[in-house]
């Protein structure tokens, strides 16, 4: 059964990530394309000497169709394999919810903690936004947000499963859930500020672009999540067994 | 006559053992970390490979997904 989700959750992260695609190709691209085009007039003077002099390894045009199918395409595959087991850890043990609804809820809970979460404290940045000398402390920042809000939604599920049963579902969720938001804005408040964006940026296009971003990986996650319940409606169906209002 | 076991309720999830995820969930979950690394992170704060053709190859899909890029 492991074996059998795993397959479809793969299967629904490469159809999510096409529909990501199409999406991030319409909104995304032509704000990538606008800061480049930045990038080279204003700014990074010294770094564009230095690589108009060498020659670029990958042309604009491979980048922004080939190369951005294959970041996402396999960025879906790698998110709906992990999402396929998280979900099978999850099915059953998460109150009665069926299997479309824990893959809904899963998606919105994968979505907010892997996505938002971080993408509120670091945003997404277009190129020509960032100084290239501070990427390993950015990087470091970043993927140690994703790795602190997913072990705090881990941790707030936990209590929350914990508290159901003295206060009900209704109540546990709402805890928990005030819980998980007051750590995150504390653990947001204490991280580092990163604000690189040079002088005279565009705000319009770096808002466009950060709503393309955000867009792009909503698209994604809500796509994984209806198609892999969807998917996994099917394989679980005779898993499920019937139960009688007597036994009930 | 009656049968006493006729499914009128929703049926019950039945959750799946953990120690039927536990394999499954290392070897995928390796390998989806090493992917979503080579997409995510590959030639920009470290290198696997010399070279930046991988950093420029997903290039835009890395700025768009929302990784730091450079």
């Amino acid at each position: 059964m492991v074996r059998n989700l795993l397959v479809r959750g793969m299967l629904a992260g490469l159809a999510a990530a096409v529909l990501a695609l199409v999406f991030a190709y319409i909104f995304g691209e032509p704000q990538v394309g606008a800061a480049i085009s930045l990038e080279e007039t204003m700014g990074h003077a010294a770094e564009a000497a230095v690589a108009s002099a060498e020659p670029e390894p990958v042309s604009r045009g491979v980048q922004s169709t080939v190369g951005l199918a294959t970041a996402i395409g396999l960025y879906g595959v790698a998110v709906g394999g992990v999402f396929a087991l998280v979900f099978a850890f999850v099915y059953g043990r998460l109150g009665t919810f069926g299997a479309r609804g824990t893959a809904a809820l899963v998606a919105v809970g994968a979505f907010v903690t892997v996505e938002l979460v971080p993408f509120l404290k670091y945003p997404a940045n277009p190129p020509a936004v960032g100084d290239p000398e501070t990427i390993g402390r950015r990087s470091a920042l970043y993927f140690a947000i994703v790795a602190i809000s997913v072990l705090l939604a881990v941790a707030a599920v936990y209590v929350g499963r914990r508290l159901a049963s003295r206060h009900g579902n209704w109540n546990a969720t709402l805890l928990a859930g005030a819980g998980l938001l007051a750590a995150v804005v504390v653990v947001s408040l204490l991280m580092p500020a990163i604000d690189e964006v040079p002088a005279g940026f565009p705000a319009a296009l770096l808002w466009r672009f950060r709503l393309a971003s955000i867009g792009t990986q909503a698209v994604l996650w809500g796509g994984i999540g209806l198609l892999f319940g969807a998917l996994a409606d099917r394989a679980l169906a005779p898993h499920r067994r019937p139960v009688s209002t007597a036994v009930a | 006559m009656v049968h006493a076991a006729v499914p009128h309720s929703k049926p019950v999830p039945i959750s799946i053992p953990v120690r039927d995820l536990v394999p499954w969930a290392v070897f995928a979950g390796v390998l989806a970390l090493i992917l979503i690394y080579f997409v995510g992170a590959e030639q920009g704060a470290t290198s696997l490979i010399s070279g930046n053709y991988v950093h420029e190859f997903v290039h835009d899909g890395r700025h768009l997904l929302g990784f730091p890029c450079h």
